[in-house]
């Protein structure tokens, strides 16, 4: 009888402060790429204004199958939807999705090769080529060839990519999609792939793992992993045909280049891009906004966030390795936020 | 599950099972490099702790002095307390290095002719998943044997003693009464095993790969489903990992089904005699 009255007045308790925390909860779900610059906005969002955010870092995939389902929010995706699951949620939720870029990510070719000490040079097509398993040895004429001056071992090179669907697996195929129609063929663009070669390793620090551990590997990380945990990386020649080290403004002015042929619903792809150090692996990562919400409290919150993402919570973008949004692009992000609606009311 | 993956079945049927491509890109899925994985790893990881396990469970049931049997029982049911991704990070910081620098080298130098210890050495593959598998499953196993061993009553073996026997053969009648439950906690292991997902996908490579040799990449199923299932997409993609599960399970429960007709016939074997 005791245990049992306890029980009644803890859950008694619980039930009273939760009503008094009632608040305004908004829930989303998606990409881990950007899992840490979000809580960061939604942490700094919710001192100043008290709406919280319950955002779950569950995947790209995972975001897109929520929105579609209708059960979040806002979703979040490192990959844009294809024109098929854009169809889908209209078809399940009778809205269109909008796509928000907010913040960028590059991603780098990280080595392991004791006897090199400078930053060697690599271009899409040698990559390619490596990925493919056609380039097998470090000393390869190809190599060679844009890296003179520098002796590279008589090594065979072990490729490393990750296991697990990613949407840096989605970013770094689709730039060797677009540098070699070999690859375009025979292995193409998406999150995981059929890998001609290799072994795999689980996220960022599986290939780093796989990296570090032998002598004569190569494999993808993101930008932002691959500085925390210094990494040496190569260079990458651009379309402009310059060699870019991979950094955030290298990578912001991929973004950059990509302005004037930016698609009116913001779902740009910016690898290979356009613009003289632009950083040719790159990707936006999106917040995936229902144009029309039911709910008027919830959409004029989601809004107000979005601006002020774009205002002030870009400024913490380059402090947690991330790279920020060109000036251009916030500009057609805000016009996109001021399109969102709620019950077919423009939002004040 | 059956449900989930329809349309994967729908489109495939069983070219599922027999092809071998699992191409996220042109949709086209087939499972059987991952099944085989999945088999080989396990299978070859109670091979190897078979014969290590039943040792160490008699040596701790029956000749073991208590002042060393206490804490060796300990440390046994710690080794199965210790979480896979440690397992995992112990394999790829301790375990690979080892197998890249020093196993595989010396294997494909004395055997490289066979076709198991062919290809470059890179440390992570089949042989180091079979590895880190085998020792995963021996604290399961022989903590369970050693209890089995000790629940076959004191008589038997004082019987077997004052028959003349010696120490050794009396444990072989013990260990003969005592054979259905060691064969549970084998199929108990081999479970663990086959389920196995975060430990084997840190060091086994993870190519959907059909080789003879133990050097190459490998897959297993488990590892497939937590991999590719966050940012499975598209609705075939998705249903295709369903059925994958749904494969699991099923080869789960034939392994179940004949671990029991074993038991069931040896019984009746026993029975009989």
């Amino acid at each position: 009888m005791k245990l049992r009255n306890v029980i009644a007045v803890l859950f008694l308790a619980l039930a009273v402060s939760s009503v008094a925390k009632a608040q305004l909860q908004l829930n989303g779900a998606g990409a881990t790429f950007p899992a840490v610059i979000y809580s960061k906005w939604f942490d700094e969002y919710k001192n100043l204004t008290g709406v919280q955010f319950n955002y779950q870092a569950i995947g790209s995939g995972g975001g897109i199958r929520q929105i579609t389902e209708g059960t979040v929010d806002f979703g979040a995706s490192d990959g844009p939807l294809s024109d098929e699951q854009l169809a889908e949620v209209k078809a399940k939720q009778g809205v269109e999705v909008l796509h928000i870029p907010t913040v960028m990510g590059g991603i780098v070719l990280s080595y392991n090769l004791s006897s090199v000490s400078q930053k060697l040079k690599f271009d899409g097509s040698v990559v390619a080529d490596i990925y493919l398993g056609k380039i097998t040895k470090w000393n390869d004429s190809r190599i060679a060839a844009l890296n003179p001056g520098v002796t590279l071992p008589n090594k065979a090179i072990l490729v490393a990519h990750r296991s697990d669907g990613s949407g840096t697996t989605y970013i770094f195929t689709n730039y060797l999609c677009k540098v070699s129609p070999e690859w375009k063929e025979k292995v193409g663009n998406n999150t995981s792939v059929n890998w001609p070669v290799g072994l795999g390793g689980k996220g960022n620090d599986g290939v780093a793992g796989l990296v570090k551990q032998t002598e004569g590997s190569i494999g993808y990380v993101e930008l932002a992993y691959a500085v925390q945990n210094k990494l040496p990386y190569g260079l990458l020649k651009n379309k402009a045909g310059n060699f870019v080290d991979a950094n955030f403004n290298t990578v912001t002015e991929a973004a950059a280049g990509a302005v004037k042929n930016m698609p009116s619903d913001l779902r740009a792809i910016i690898t290979d891009s356009d613009g003289k150090n632009a950083y040719p692996i790159a990707g936006f990562t999106w917040l995936l906004i229902y144009k029309d919400m039911k709910n008027e409290t919830k959409a004029a919150a989601l809004v107000k966030f979005l601006k002020w993402a774009m205002e002030k919570g870009e400024s913490y973008a380059s402090g947690l390795y991330y790279a920020p949004l060109p000036k251009q692009v916030v500009k057609l992000c805000e016009k996109k936020i001021a399109s969102i609606t709620s019950n077919g009311k423009k939002i004040k | 599950m059956y449900l989930g993956s329809k349309p994967s079945i729908e489109k495939f049927g069983w070219r599922f099972l027999t092809s071998s491509t699992w191409d996220p890109v042109q949709e086209i899925f087939g499972a059987l490099p991952i099944i085989y994985g999945t088999v080989v790893s396990s299978l070859l990881a109670l091979i190897i702790t078979l014969p290590l396990s039943i040792g160490v469970a008699i040596f701790l049931a029956e000749t073991a002095p208590p002042w060393l049997e206490k804490p060796l029982s300990f440390l046994v049911e710690l080794l199965a307390g210790i979480p896979s991704v440690v397992y995992g990070l112990w394999g790829i910081f301790v375990l690979v290095p080892f197998l890249r620098d020093t196993v595989e080298p010396y294997l494909s130098d004395k055997f490289g002719n066979l076709p198991f210890f062919t290809g470059a050495p890179y440390g992570f593959g089949l042989l180091a998943a079979v590895l880190i598998l085998s020792i995963m499953v021996l604290p399961i196993i022989a903590s369970i044997s050693r209890d089995v061993l000790r629940s076959v009553p004191q008589s038997q073996r004082e019987a077997a003693l004052a028959l003349g026997a010696t120490k050794w053969q009396a444990t072989k009648i013990v260990l003969k009464d005592a054979m259905p439950g060691i064969f549970g906690a084998t199929m108990l292991g081999l479970g663990r095993a086959i389920g196995e997902t975060m430990a084997v996908t840190m060091v086994i490579g993870n190519r959907a790969l059909i080789s003879p040799s133990l050097f190459d990449p490998s897959y297993t199923m488990a590892s497939v489903i937590a991999n590719e299932f966050t940012e499975a997409t598209s609705q075939l993609y998705l249903s295709s990992l369903i059925e994958l599960a749904l494969v699991l399970f099923i080869i789960t429960i034939i392994i179940n089904g004949l671990a029991r007709l074993l038991v069931w016939s040896m019984e009746r074997r026993w029975k009989a005699s």
